[in-house]
This record gives structure tokens, sequence and C-alpha cells, in this order.
């Protein structure tokens, strides 16, 4: 135990601990945000060799490599790891690593309890992955678990899947509360809220989302174990309970679960393009406004995941409402990106090419988002693959674009040393292609009336899967060249200045590169930016 | 693994892509007026969507090509603009209000559950469907009827692969028909795309649907909310028939009683109720306790060496009849009838080396009668 | 703002101490729970869980006893303690949403999904599966009776409840005002105020255990007991946890103010404490009304 001598002297002591403590015992933001980001690549790849198990069996018609059952074993666990394992940490990371820099301060705000939320997680995925080994297999109920699929019908390692999602829920939100408390009280003097770079504004809001909503995640498990074990009749009729409760439960939880996904997205496209634009971002404040209107309609929205379960007419009218709204405040950030870039003076580094191709495909995934809030024509989408396709467009193009484009926009300035420029443009076109040629044909297979989560088909969708699994392996292969950039990056490469972007500006990139271990040992001098340019 | 059917398994893969050539990538129009106006409905909002598009990604993709570094493009100053940011916050909703009025229209409508002429029960069950005709002596199961040979790929799949039932639900075209839907089990949803129907069918509870057809035909759909193992096969037919045929069918389906009380009547001797049992095994059971009656450990119990198999039978007859609360074994006393419920129940009790011995068609009909 | 350093822990090893009996603990309590229905693993599960909680309540007791050594130390700065503030209020707000779901699922089956089983409203028609039965809150008879056989009878509110109502009211009281003894330095009056909350806080978990042996005993109001039984207990009993922590936490406070500590113008483990209890107190008030009341 560290003593208090040790502790003392850790304030004017620099340089991370030697071997493998470092990592188990760290309090540095840092040294946490890489291992936030290293556990997500990892479950990146582990959902991702799943997504491949899924497309490859989705090839052609019939079944021939895997059994319904492990069919909907890897769908549900796809869902999970991808969600809860690869895009959520990867966003704590970034914002482990960034927003101490970003508002001045010398590290998060609460380092030990940052240590303990981080540490959750592998334990939390390991019992969530050891499930597959277990008699009966692992969940498969989809990552949306429905009961009484996930109750009565469940498979019994339901239970550590659901003491996985509690582990999780813990780590997430004291990751939140830290977040929340560095940015209210970390900021260096002189900063006000609208001062503050809108990676930390949207990161401000994503954990708001967080503490409100996991503790409900947390709560409709709890029913679940509940009626599982202990006999109780939350989502039975026969008790007087109702299974769709379930939904509207998990719902409250689920939507504002995927603006928690797009939020952070939104801010680093938004430090990004301005970077590359060479050009402030326009309407700063419209687009803090805009992301907190997304927060709070995000809360009266849920019910558009359950058009179909037989909503009362107003019911269904109110959320088919509320939903369309969210179109305009995402608009207004859409628009104002286009204006950033418009009259700028523009280059196309890898982060850039990333963040543009994110406006333009997540726009697209808005739009189906869209096609989907209008309830008599989702009454035909609902449970198809144009879903799967809307929110893969949000999610791969967008969330997971937007995390590459930072990592390619902050790794210099992390290691100190340029990625290569060339094999960033392979991987960002690769990428790309893969990624609309596995999505894009999953809108023609919704339409044309393919339902979701199932392991075989008619005949009629052969040729689109086939497609579909050629981009799917071609977007999965390129990911390893993301991979080899950013080890040969961490070792070696051109040396990095401390403002590595010309069109860099803010309080990260008055640091070196790489950075000091502790940022900002004394409050460093700020001007609000608003000042700066009049 | 099973090698004879290799080459017809080599045929079968590489026969399935090229029969469908003609690519459909849109949403049918569809055989009813609700769903015609869905498909409206679906157009208008895409093509907005298009447009919106268009003009985003021009203004963008007119930047990236003039105001690029390497064309020497200087940037501007200008960072905000309160009129043009109020413009296109109130540009959308109207656009949104544009969409929202002949949405909520159509959806209104769809709600209009009134003056139905004909009431039909629909169940879901893991994973088939059941449909009773309320106020008429019709109840029936219906239930994929893909042989497993086409899915394992050793035969060559036929046109309606995965989207063909043993018996379709029946309707008279032109009449206002209405579906009460409600499940046995889990959660599942029916969905024919041609009628636009798509409503879940909620273990303890019912959902009210309806449609009416124009045009006798024959439309296909599926299962679309996950139901566990097999939910990717049980699809729905639904056949829709002229007035006439329809009222032949419902005759035809009184005659059909007869005949299977009949059946019941007479002496089943076990070798026929065996080769009875094996079909109906495999169309009922074999999807959870497998083909082999080896079931999947943790999941589904095996039968084969089962006490409840080589014990006494009364116990195994129960467990069939009214299945067993709080898993997924079903009561399959109001699925099968008598004859198909001894048939199945000897089976189990006498094929893979288990020794339990035959059951009668009276015995069951007797426990029936309770 | 405070020109003092901010301080930035060194290493510590209770978080990943914490994070293993957090494993221990969930890993244990699955596998316990899974040997009530598959009568074997019982005894391993039990093993895993008590070495995760004890474990757990050891580095708890050592991780705080660090902190409250720096904190001795003079080694936080208000914007130190602001962060804790900050922590602790976002806590709260999160447990507060823990409850809301468990009172969503209240209103939404007593609104609306039992008046639907009952055949009432737009989805009225469900009835037609569990003829005869009617809608009432509470919910005496439920649709399947064999399954769910509901309660004989209710508790009465105006006994116990109120009873306990009173206490827990009157225990935040004289948590604040131990809180004003403590600002005004006189140490032996919040000895004795925070005596008499943990001694509320104490009979009030009693009251609350009378009235559970007797739903179960004499009411016939158990967990299996149908929907209301099933909300009852999530609601209480969740809240029963939360009183039993909460009075943990000022034994311990209690503790610490004997030993000394605290200064009146700075104790924040202090103020921590008395919030969680403050809130603890809201969500009984929102209980009473609700559960028991109305
Ligand atoms: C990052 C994640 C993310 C994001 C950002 C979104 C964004 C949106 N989503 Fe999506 N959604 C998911 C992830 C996400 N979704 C997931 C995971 C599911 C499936 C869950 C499951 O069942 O497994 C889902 C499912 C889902 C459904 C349920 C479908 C069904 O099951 O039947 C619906 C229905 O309304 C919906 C709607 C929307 C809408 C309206 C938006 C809006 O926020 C989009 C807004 C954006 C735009 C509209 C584009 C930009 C705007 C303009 C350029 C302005 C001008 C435009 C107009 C005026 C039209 N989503
Ligand atoms: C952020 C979330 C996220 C991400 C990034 C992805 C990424 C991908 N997803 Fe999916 N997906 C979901 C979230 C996500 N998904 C959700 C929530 C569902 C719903 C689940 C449910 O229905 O319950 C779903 C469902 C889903 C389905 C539908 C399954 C069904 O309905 O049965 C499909 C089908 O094609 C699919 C495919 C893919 C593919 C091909 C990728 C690719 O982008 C993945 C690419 C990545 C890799 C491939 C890994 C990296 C590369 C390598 C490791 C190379 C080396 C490889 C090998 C050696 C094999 N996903
Ligand atoms: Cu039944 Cu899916
Ligand atoms: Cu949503």
């Amino acid at each position: 135990m560290g003593s208090i001598e040790q502790s003392v002297q850790s304030t004017d002591h620099h340089g991370p601990a030697k071997g493998i403590t470092r990592w188990l015992y760290t309090t540095n933001h840092k040294d946490i945000g890489t291992l936030y980001l290293l556990f997500s690549l990892t479950m990146f790849f582990i959902g991702g060799c799943m997504a491949l198990t899924i497309r490859a069996e989705l090839f052609q018609p019939g079944l021939q490599l895997i059994m319904p059952e492990f069919f909907n074993q890897m769908t549900t666990m796809h869902g999970l790891i991808m969600v809860f394992g690869a895009v959520m940490p990867a966003f704590v990371g970034l914002a482990n690593w960034m927003i101490p820099m970003m508002v001045g301060a010398p590290d998060m705000a609460l380092p030990r309890m940052n240590n303990w939320s981080f540490w959750i997680l592998p334990f939390a995925f390991s019992m969530m992955l050891s499930t597959l080994l277990m008699e009966g297999g692992a969940p498969n109920f989809g990552w949306t678990f429905y009961a009484p699929l996930s109750t009565t019908y469940a498979p019994p390692s339901v239970t550590f899947f659901i003491f996985a999602v509690h582990m999780m829920g813990i780590s997430s939100i004291m990751g939140a509360i830290n977040v929340i408390a560095t940015i209210l009280n970390m900021r260096v003097p002189g900063m006000k809220l609208m001062d503050m770079p809108l990676f930390v504004w949207t990161w401000l809001i994503t954990a708001f989302l967080l503490i409100a909503v996991m503790p409900v995640l947390a709560g409709v498990v709890t029913m679940m174990l509940m009626d599982i074990h202990f006999g109780t009749s939350f989502f039975d009729a026969a008790g007087g309970g109702d299974p769709v409760l379930f939904q509207h439960v998990f719902w409250f939880f689920g939507h504002p679960e995927v603006y928690i996904m797009i939020l952070p997205a939104f801010g680093v496209v938004s430090e990004i393009i301005p970077t590359f634009a060479r050009k402030r971002l326009f309407g700063y404040a419209s687009m803090v406004y805009a992301t907190a209107s997304i927060a709070i309609l995000s809360f009266i929205v849920w019910a558009h995941h359950m058009f179909t379960v037989g909503l009362p007419l107003v019911g269904e009218l109110f959320f088919m409402y509320t939903t369309m709204l969210i179109a305009v405040p995402t608009g207004v950030k859409v628009f104002n990106w286009v204006a950033t870039m418009f009259r700028g003076s523009m280059t196309f580094e890898t982060p850039m090419l990333f963040s543009l191709a994110f406006v333009v495909l997540f726009t697209i995934g808005g739009f189906s988002g869209l096609m989907l809030a209008i309830a008599p024509a989702d009454f035909q989408y609902h449970d198809t693959y144009f879903v799967v396709a809307h929110f893969h467009y949000v999610l791969v193009p967008g969330s997971v674009f937007s995390i590459m484009a930072a990592a390619y926009f902050w790794l210099p300035k992390w290691t100190g040393h340029m990625y290569n420029e060339a094999m960033g443009k392979l991987h960002f076109w690769l990428s790309f292609i893969g990624v609309n040629v596995t999505f894009f044909p999953m809108h023609f297979l919704g339409l044309a009336g393919m339902p979701r989560r199932i392991p075989d088909y008619a005949l009629q969708f052969a040729d689109f899967n086939m497609v579909a699994t050629f981009g799917a392996f071609l977007f999965g292969f390129s990911q390893l060249i993301f991979v080899y950039n950013v080890i040969s990056c961490i070792r070696s490469g051109k040396k990095a200045t401390a403002q590595v972007w010309e069109g860099s500006h803010g309080l990260e990139w008055t640091l070196s590169s790489p950075p000091p271990y502790h940022s900002f040992t004394e409050p460093p001098a700020f001007t609000s930016p608003h000042r700066a340019n009049g | 693994m099973r090698r004879n059917g290799r080459a017809l398994l080599f045929a079968g893969l590489f026969y399935a892509p090229l029969v469908s050539a003609d690519w459909q990538v849109n949403l049918i129009e569809g055989a009813t007026e609700i769903s015609r106006s869905v498909y409206n409905l679906h157009m208008v909002i895409f093509y907005i969507c298009v447009a919106i598009a268009v003009i985003v990604f021009g203004v963008m993709f007119w930047s990236i090509f003039w105001h690029r570094k390497s064309r020497g493009a200087k940037a501007a100053h200008f960072h905000e603009s309160t009129w043009v940011e109020i413009a296109w916050t109130i540009v959308p909703v109207i656009i949104l209000v544009s969409m929202a009025v002949p949405a909520s229209t159509t959806l209104i409508q769809m709600y209009d559950k009134n003056s139905a002429e004909l009431d039909i029960q629909i169940t879901g069950y893991q994973w088939k469907w059941r449909y009773q005709y309320l106020n008429q002596d019709i109840d029936f199961f219906s239930s994929l009827s893909t042989p497993p040979e086409q899915i394992s790929n050793e035969q060559i799949k036929g046109e309606n692969y995965l989207l063909e039932v043993d018996k379709p639900l029946v309707i008279p075209a032109g009449k206002k028909i209405r579906f009460l839907l409600t499940s046995n089990d889990v959660i599942h949803s029916w969905w024919v795309p041609a009628l636009a129907v798509k409503k879940d069918a909620i273990p303890g509870f019912v959902n009210e649907s309806w449609t009416r057809v124009d045009q006798p035909g024959i439309y296909r759909g599926q299962c679309a909310e996950l139901c566990g193992r097999d939910h990717g096969f049980m699809p729905i037919v639904v056949e829709v028939k002229s007035p006439e045929d329809y009222q032949m069918w419902v005759a035809e389906q009184a005659s059909l009683k007869v005949v299977e009380q009949q059946s019941a009547q007479k002496e089943w001797s076990q070798a026929e109720l065996m080769i009875r049992g094996e079909a109906v095994y495999k169309a009922s059971c074999a999807a959870c306790h497998q083909l082999e009656g080896q079931g999947i450990p943790g999941v589904f119990p095996a039968l084969v060496g089962s006490p409840l198999m080589s014990g006494d039978s009364a116990e195994h007859i129960d467990a069939v009849l009214h299945g067993r609360s709080g898993t997924a074994m079903q009561a399959f006393a109001e699925q099968l009838n008598t004859v198909d419920l001894a048939a199945v129940i000897t089976y189990e009790r006498s094929a893979w080396g288990n020794q339990g011995g035959a059951v009668t068609v009276q015995q069951i009909a007797e426990l029936l009668k309770e | 703002m405070s020109s003092q350093a901010y301080y930035v822990p060194a290493q510590s090893r209770w978080p990943i101490l914490a994070s293993v009996s957090l494993f221990l603990m969930a890993y244990g309590a699955g596998t316990l729970i899974n040997a009530l229905s598959a009568d074997s693993g019982g005894l391993l599960g039990l093993g895993f869980l008590l070495l995760g909680a004890l474990s757990m309540g050891l580095i708890l007791v050592g991780w705080f006893g660090h902190v409250i050594d720096e904190s001795g130390q003079g080694l936080y700065s208000d914007q130190m303690d602001r962060s804790f503030r900050w922590g602790m209020s976002w806590f709260i707000f999160s447990e507060v949403m823990f409850f809301a779901a468990f009172f969503g699922t209240l209103f939404y089956v007593r609104i609306l999904a039992v008046p639907w089983l009952g055949g009432e409203g737009e989805k009225g028609v469900s009835n037609m599966l569990w003829q005869g039965f009617k809608a009432t809150w509470p919910l005496m008879s439920t649709p399947d009776m064999k399954a769910f056989p509901g309660p004989k009878g209710l508790i009465d509110p105006l006994h116990l409840p109120l009873i306990n109502t009173l206490l827990l009211l009157s225990s935040s009281v004289t948590v604040t005002v131990a809180h004003y003894r403590l600002k005004q330095d006189r140490r032996p009056q919040v000895i004795l105020w925070l005596l008499l909350t943990v001694v509320l806080g104490c009979a009030f978990l009693v009251f609350q255990a009378l009235e559970y042996i007797e739903a179960y005993h004499e009411l016939g109001l158990t967990l299996q007991a149908g929907i209301y039984g099933a909300t009852f207990f999530i609601l209480t009993g969740f809240h029963g946890m939360h009183v039993t922590l909460g009075t943990l936490m000022l034994l311990i406070i209690l503790l610490r103010v004997i030993r000394g500590h605290f200064a009146p113008d700075h104790h924040f483990g202090f103020e921590a404490v008395s919030w969680y209890w403050h809130f603890v107190d809201v969500i009984w008030v929102g209980l009473f009304l609700f559960v028991y009341l109305l």
C-alpha cells in the first residue's frame, strides 16, 4: 500500500512505475486511457470475429457452418461485445486521455476510482465470454434480451450474463461520475463552460446520460433475475405482469444508450473538421444546444423500438413525433460541419478522411433512422435487415469511424511519433469501401423482406447476402492495417511537434508530444477562443 | 459428415444464386389498400431524404473540391450566423411536419379495427402458428414444410425454400378480417409484407390487427421477432380465396374433422403407431429433442435412456399432454390429435433403444376426456 | 479558485483488488443462484460469494482508511473536496434512477398492464385469455391463480409503515441536528444525535423485518404472490438494503467522530453520509405513498 510519504512524493515526482504494476495500480489518466483503448480494440476484434462468423454462415442459403442455436449466441454476443466492450470503452479511453489535457488539469478528478472503473471491465467480459463454454451455451436471446425468451426460456448462463451486465454498469457509472467531476471541477481558471472544446461538452452530456440510464439497465436485469430464480412475475401476465414492460424499461435505457455511442463521436468530429479546414467550428453555441437537445429528447423516444408491440394509438403517435424531432438538432450538427468546411482551406489527412466519411455515412444512417421513425412504415421495416443496415451505418462508419479518426488525430500527441500517412490512407479507403459493400446491400435485403436474426434465408436474398459477406471480410481484414500502423507508430516514426497539425488549437496542443506524465502540474494560461478571435 | 449427397450439395450451393437473378431492392406495393399507402409513404420519405442528401452533400463536395488548400484556398473567418442557424432549424421542422401528416393518417387508418367480418385468433408457438377461426369450428397448426435435407444442403432447394407451410391460413378476398394475436410461450411477430401487417404475438396479451385483401393469391411472410432456436424457420403463408372458394374450403374442413374422428376409432397396431409416430416426432419434437432423441445438454433434455420413457407411461403422457410449465415443453394436447399423440408417445418409448412400450389411442382418449 | 496544487494520488493497489473481489462476488452469486435450480455447485458459489464479500469489506476499510489518512494529513485541497462532492451527488443521482426503474414498473403495471388484463382500455381484449380475472389494485387475485396465488391480506399502511415513516423522518432530523452541532464543534452533542440516528435506523430495520415476517406468514404476501408482491418486495427490499448500508455508514461516522475525526469546517465524509441518508428517506416517502397508501 502506498504509504503516505510515497503519495506526497507523487505530486512532485514524474514518470510511470516500472513493469506490470504500472498498469495494475495506475492512477494516471493516460495509462488508464491507454488500457481502455487496448481493451476496446481487443473486444472489437473478438466481436468482429463473431460478426464474420455470422456473415460466413449467411454467405449462402442453407445451414453450412454453424447450427441455429450457436448462430443466435453469435448474434447476441456480437451485439453485446461491440456495444459494451468495443465502442463505449473506446470513448471512455479517449475521454481519459483527452479531457484532462483539454481542460488543463493534471489528471482526472478521482484517479483511483478511475483505475477501478477500468479494471472491472476485463473481469466482466471474461465472465460474459465464459458463458460460451457453459452448459446450454451463451445467451442466445439477442442483445436486447426480450423477456420471456431471456427469462423462462433462457439457458442457465443467463445468470452470469446478468451479473456481467451489473459489473459493466458499475464500471460505466463510475467512469461517468469521474468525467463529470473532472469537467465541472478541474477546468483551468478562466475556462467557462462555453469555452470548453466540443469533445469535452459532448462527453459531459454523455456522462449525464450514462448516469441516468445505466442504473435503469441494472434495474431491468435485476427484475429478470427475480423472475428467473425467485418466482416473481414482472414479465409474466399470469401474475399480472407484462412481457412488454421489459421492453419499456430496456429501451428507456437502450435508446439513450445509442446516443451514448454517438455524442462523443460528434465531439471528435467537431474537433477534427475545424482543424483540417483551418477554420473555426461554425456555430459553436448551437452545437452545444443541439447536443443537449438530442440528449433530452433521447429520454422520450424509447418506444420507437416497439411500434409493433401493440401500443395504444396515442402512444404510437407520441413516440413517432418525438423521434422525428431528433432529426432537427442532429441536422443542425450536420449543417454546422458542412458550414465549417465551406470556404475553409482543407487538407485531407487520414483523420479528416475518416471524419468526412463519418459525416456522409452517418447522415445516411440518420435518414434510414428517420424512415424507421415513421410508425406505419416501420411496420414493414421492423426487425428486418433494414434496421440492421440503419444501425450499422450509424455505428460502424459512425461511431467506429470517429474512433479511428480520433486515434489517427491524437496518436502523434500520445506517442510523440507521426503514424504512416500512406498506410493510414490505405486503411481508410479499404474500410470505406468495405463498410459500404457490407452494409449498403442490407437496406435492399430488409426492404425485400429479410428478417434479422435468422441463420438461413429464402432464395431471393442470396445475392446481396453474398456481397455483404465479401464486404465484411474486406472491412474486417483492413483493420489489421490499422493495428500495424498503431504499433509501428508507438515504436518509431517521424517526431511529432507539440502542435502536430497546422490547424490545431487548444490546450492539449500546447503540451509536448508525448505529453508529460502528469499533464498540467501548474494550471496553464488560458484565453477564451471567443475573446481571441472576437 | 454426410458424404453421400456431395454432388447434390455442390449443385445446391451453386444453384441458389443463379435462380434469383431478379433483384428485389425495394418494398413491395402489396395487396391491400393499407400496404399501398405504406408504400407511398415510404417512397415520399425516401425521396425527401434523397433531396436533402443531394443538397447537403452537394455543398460538402463543392467545398471539398474548391476550398482545398492544394488549390490555394484561404480560410474565411466567419463562424456563426444567427439567421442561418435559425433557418436551418425551422426548415427541417416544416419538412418533418409535412411527413408526419400522411404518416398519422395511415396510422389512424391501421388502428381502425371496427366492423370486421371474420375474427381469427393467431397464436405463436415455438416454432409454428396456430389459427383458430372464432365462432367456427376451425382450428389448426401451421408449420414449416421445407424438408430438412434442403436446409442441410443435401437436396436442391425448392422455389419457396423456407417460405412454405403444411397448412396455410385461408381467408376470403374482399372482406375485412380481424386478427387477434397472442402467444403460447415467447414473443413472436406475425408478418406478411404484402398485407403490411406486422404485429407482435405476446404471451398473456392479445394484440389486434386487420386486413382486407383485394385479390385472391398466395402471400408469404415470416416470424419477425427472435423467438429462439428456430425463429428463422416459422414462416407464414396466407392463401386468399374468392368468397365462393373460401366457402368450399370451410365445408372441406368440416368433413376432414369427421375423417379424423373415424381414424381415432380404429384399432392401431404398434407398428402403425411407430411409423406415424416417427413422422409426428420429426415435425413436432425433433426441433428441441433432436432427431435421435439426444437433446441438447443444459437446454433440452435427452429422451434416449430417459427414465420417463421407460417408467410408468402415465407420467410420460402427462408431460406430453400438458407440458411442463416454466420450461420450453409445450402442452401438446391441443396441438395434436389423439392418434398422433398415441403414435408419438409410442415412438418415443420404443425408438433409439428405449424400452417403455406402447400406449394406445384409447388410453389417450380416456385421459383427454377428463 | 484555490492555488493549492491538486493532489494526484500515487499508484494504488486497492482498485485492482476491489475488481477481483467484485468478480468473485459476482461469479459466486451467479453460481449460487444457479445452484438453486440445479441442486449442485451451491457450496462453491457460496464460498466464492463469501470470499468476495469479505475481501471487498476489507478492501473498502483499507481504501477508505487510506483516504481518511490522506485527508487527515491535509493533502486535500478545497478543489479536491469539490470533486468528492460532485462524485457523491452524481452517485446518489444514479441511485435515484435505479429506484426510478422500479417505480416506473409499479406505475406501468398498475395503470396499464393490470387493467388491460382485466378487460379495460385499448388492449382490454386481452381479458379473453383470462376470463374471470378482475383488475384491482392492490392485486388480490392474479390471472392465473395456480401459478401466482395472490396475497390473502394486505399490510395496514397506518400501522408499521406509518411508524417506520415517522422513524425515518425523525432520523433525517436528528442527522441534521448532528451536522449543525458538528459545525459548532460540540462533539458530545454530535455523538448523541448521531447515536440517536443510528438507533432510529436500526429500529426501522427491525420493524421492516417484522413486517416481512407478517407478510410471509400471515398475509401470504410473498414474492410469488403475483405482481403486487413482486413490486412490493423489490421496492421495499432494495430500500431496506439501502437503509442497512446507510446505517452502517452512520455507525462508521459515529465511530470516527468518537475518535476525534472531522473538523467543524472540513467534514465531507460526514456530509456524504448524511446526504445518502436523506436520499434513503426521500425514497421511503415515495414508497409509503405509492406502495402502501395509495
Ligand atoms: C449510434 C447509434 C444510433 C444513432 C445515432 C441512431 C439514430 C437514430 N435512430 Fe436508430 N438505432 C440504433 C442506433 C442508433 N440510431 C440501433 C443500435 C438500433 C437497433 C436496436 C436493435 O433493435 O437491436 C436502432 C433502431 C432504431 C429504430 C427502431 C427500428 C425498429 O426496430 O423497427 C428507430 C425507429 O424510429 C430508429 C430511429 C433513429 C432516429 C430517428 C435517429 C436519429 O437520431 C437520426 C437523426 C439524423 C438524421 C435525420 C440525419 C441528419 C439530419 C439532417 C441532414 C437534417 C435534415 C433531415 C431531415 C429534416 C429529414 N433507430
Ligand atoms: C458498435 C457496434 C457494432 C459494430 C462495430 C458492428 C460491426 C459489424 N457487424 Fe454488427 N451488430 C451490432 C453492433 C455492431 N456491429 C448490434 C448491436 C447487432 C444486433 C445484435 C442483435 O440482433 O441482438 C449487430 C448485428 C449484426 C448482424 C445481424 C445479425 C443477425 O441479425 O442475425 C450482422 C450481419 O451481418 C452484423 C455484421 C457486422 C459486421 C460484418 C461488422 C463489422 O464492421 C466488423 C468488422 C470487424 C472485424 C471483422 C474485426 C477486426 C478484424 C479482424 C479480427 C481481422 C482478422 C479476422 C480474422 C482472423 C477472422 N452485425
Ligand atoms: Cu417466432 Cu420468431
Ligand atoms: Cu432508438
